[in-house]
């Protein structure tokens, strides 16, 4: 009965029937995947969380050696006014050393202010040495107490799991003292 | 079906439309047979049942005071335990209610592999059930996350930041796990959302379990198989009575510490809220995830040039993904540890060395624990991938007995004996 209501098989037992069952079996699935789209995309980052993207922050209250935090994104970025004692500590270490190989001098505009993302580059945590009493690691920098990674005076890897240097979110200066984040 | 008999008119009347009685009987009734050797490690996945319908018939009621925004879930938890009528005993069953279900889901699978409850033919009954561990630890890391503490949102931190070790997409997928870019609201009402949905998937993998569990029926503890009607006795009275008396045993230890130490496994600064500024000193999960977390830490170098924190998420990962293949690396026909000599020391190191992988996942980073830490995590893989098919190779086990009614019938003397050998040719 099948036989009858099929066409001649063309060659090898194809028949268009079977062409019909790929194309429209394929076709059902690349549209499903469009319609699963909108769901996926939906846990994506929303307008109204992008919009947030930027944060002016005035550095005229922060001494030398003094370091703030403030928040972007959901996130704290550590401000440090550097002394020339960090500054030159970061500037003498060979970059072979380095994990994440990447002299001081890309790290900051204004060499005396380092702006980072506060967040290890292991799994997230905030490391500690912004207040005076935090431990400051190894190398004068930050120490992540999660899992032990330490970062030096100019919040690059030394030593520990976190694989990057902290990370330098886009800034820029609008006045001599006033920096937009984001 | 026909063969269910009640002199009830209404249940007549049901079953001839809808078979359901006669359906319950031969699933957990007196037509269903079950070897007549279980011991009480069997009844460990009843509990397990018993330990999900817990947790859902209190998650839904907590659910209903619960509000799922990063400004006012932390106050929603205390409300619960301050203001809702017996909202703090509600909290505190779901709590360690979950804790519990852990309890019982690792005796079990431990029960598994002391017994070889995995070989042929239960492989996938096996399988389903590792499914149903990981969604299990995923709806309990979910449950964690919702009252928002500090332990909340660091756990929630750390464990979604696993995923930025996958290459090139890593940081993406990241972004799109939490819709933002960091753990924040639109995290919190999604994990809220799934956490609520997880459960009701972890039931539907459970009567795919059971239906699998059915096919063949129990392991048992000599690991042989069922010869005849003489090795079975029914599942009900024998088993509901038995599995309804381990639940009884069950609840005396569950509501000991529900009432009396109900905080004495969680972490006393999840009663902090969350702060996304200042990390704990000390992140630890949850103890029933500790070994993993041992596991995860104990990379602490590069292999060529693949980074440690993906090695260690993907060995984090394959310590449970490993007991998917486990049927087929544990080549031994004998399921049994009973009558395995070599396999039965080799299950208590690994025991043991679970254990050892908990403790080093409570304690900090450091030396020693970094260093007991690499060895157990070299040790439970080599366990998986080196010893057992080794022991498949190597391991002279004990004779087998003949049948699981013989050395009860026939220990019971001669008369005994003379009636059940016919019967077990049968």
């Amino acid at each position: 009965m099948a036989e009858s209501a099929n066409p001649a098989p063309s060659r090898d037992g194809e028949t268009r029937r079977d062409f019909l069952i790929l194309a429209a079996g394929g076709l059902g699935a690349i549209g499903t995947a469009v319609a699963v789209w909108p769901l996926i995309d939906s846990m994506n980052p929303s307008a109204d969380v992008l919009a947030l993207a930027s944060t002016e922050v005035d550095l005229t209250p922060v001494e030398e050696g003094m370091a703030i935090t403030v928040m972007w994104r959901g996130n704290p970025v550590f401000i440090r006014h550097r002394t020339p004692a960090d500054i030159e500590a970061a500037r003498a270490v060979p970059l072979e050393e380095l994990p994440d190989p990447e002299p001081d001098e890309a790290r900051a505009k204004k060499p005396e202010w380092l702006i980072m993302i506060g967040v290890c580059t292991h799994l997230g945590c905030v490391p500690k040495g912004q207040k005076p009493g935090d431990p400051k690691g190894d190398y004068n920098g930050w120490f992540c107490p999660c899992h032990g990674s330490h970062y030096d005076t100019a919040g690059r890897i030394r030593k520990g799991p976190a694989p990057k240097n902290l990370v330098i979110p886009p800034y820029e200066y609008l006045t001599e003292t006033l920096v937009r984040i984001g | 079906m026909s063969d269910f008999k009640s002199n009830n008119a209404i249940i007549q009347w049901i079953e001839y439309r809808l078979p359901i009685f006669s359906f319950i009987d031969h699933s957990v009734g007196s037509k269903y047979p079950a070897p007549r050797n279980l011991s009480y490690w069997w009844n460990f996945g009843s509990l397990a049942g018993l330990a999900l319908v817990i947790m859902i018939a209190t998650g839904i009621v907590l659910a209903m005071q619960y509000t799922p925004h990063v400004t006012m879930a932390f106050d929603s938890v205390e409300r619960i335990m301050r203001d809702v009528n017996y909202g703090w005993m509600l909290r505190y069953i779901h709590m360690n209610g979950a804790s519990f279900f852990f309890i019982v889901v690792y005796i079990h699978l431990f029960r598994g592999l002391y017994y070889g409850s995995y070989k042929a033919p239960r492989e996938l009954l096996w399988m389903i059930g590792v499914v149903i561990l990981l969604a299990m630890m995923a709806t309990a890391f979910m449950g964690y996350v919702l009252p928002w503490g500090q332990m909340s949102f660091w756990a929630a931190k750390v464990i979604t930041n696993l995923f930025s070790a996958i290459p090139l997409v890593g940081e993406t997928i990241v972004t799109w796990l939490w819709g933002g870019f960091t753990v924040g609201n639109p995290t919190l009402n999604r994990f809220y959302a799934l956490h609520y949905l997880l459960p009701f998937v972890i039931v539907g993998l459970v009567i795919i379990h059971i239906w699998a569990l059915h096919r063949f029926g129990s392991n048992n503890p000599l690991g042989i198989d069922v010869k005849g009607p003489q090795d079975t006795i029914p599942f009900h009275p024998y088993y509901t009575v038995k599995d309804l008396y381990g639940m009884g045993v069950y609840l005396i230890a569950f509501a000991a510490v529900v009432f009396f130490a109900p905080n004495s496994l969680g972490e006393p600064i999840n009663y902090v809220e969350a702060n996304p500024l200042v990390t704990p000193a000390h992140i630890v999960p949850e103890w029933y995830f500790l070994p993993y977390y041992a596991i995860l830490r104990s990379i602490t170098f590069d292999i060529w040039f693949i980074p440690a924190k993906l090695i260690g998420v993907i060995m984090m990962f394959g310590s449970i993904l490993i007991l998917l293949v486990l049927p087929w690396l544990d080549r031994s026909p004998v399921r049994s540890a009973r009558f395995r000599p070599l396999y039965r020391q080799f299950f208590w190191i690994l025991v043991v060395d679970c254990i050892v992988l908990g403790w080093v996942g409570a304690n900090p980073p450091e030396p020693p624990y970094i260093y007991i830490g690499q060895v157990a995590t070299a040790y439970y893989f080599a366990h998986f991938i080196i010893i057992l098919p080794l022991l498949s190779v190597l391991e002279r086990p004990r004779p087998l007995p003949a049948s699981i009614s013989e050395p009860v019938l026939k220990g019971g003397g001669a008369a005994l004996g003379a009636t059940a050998n016919p019967m077990e040719k049968a």
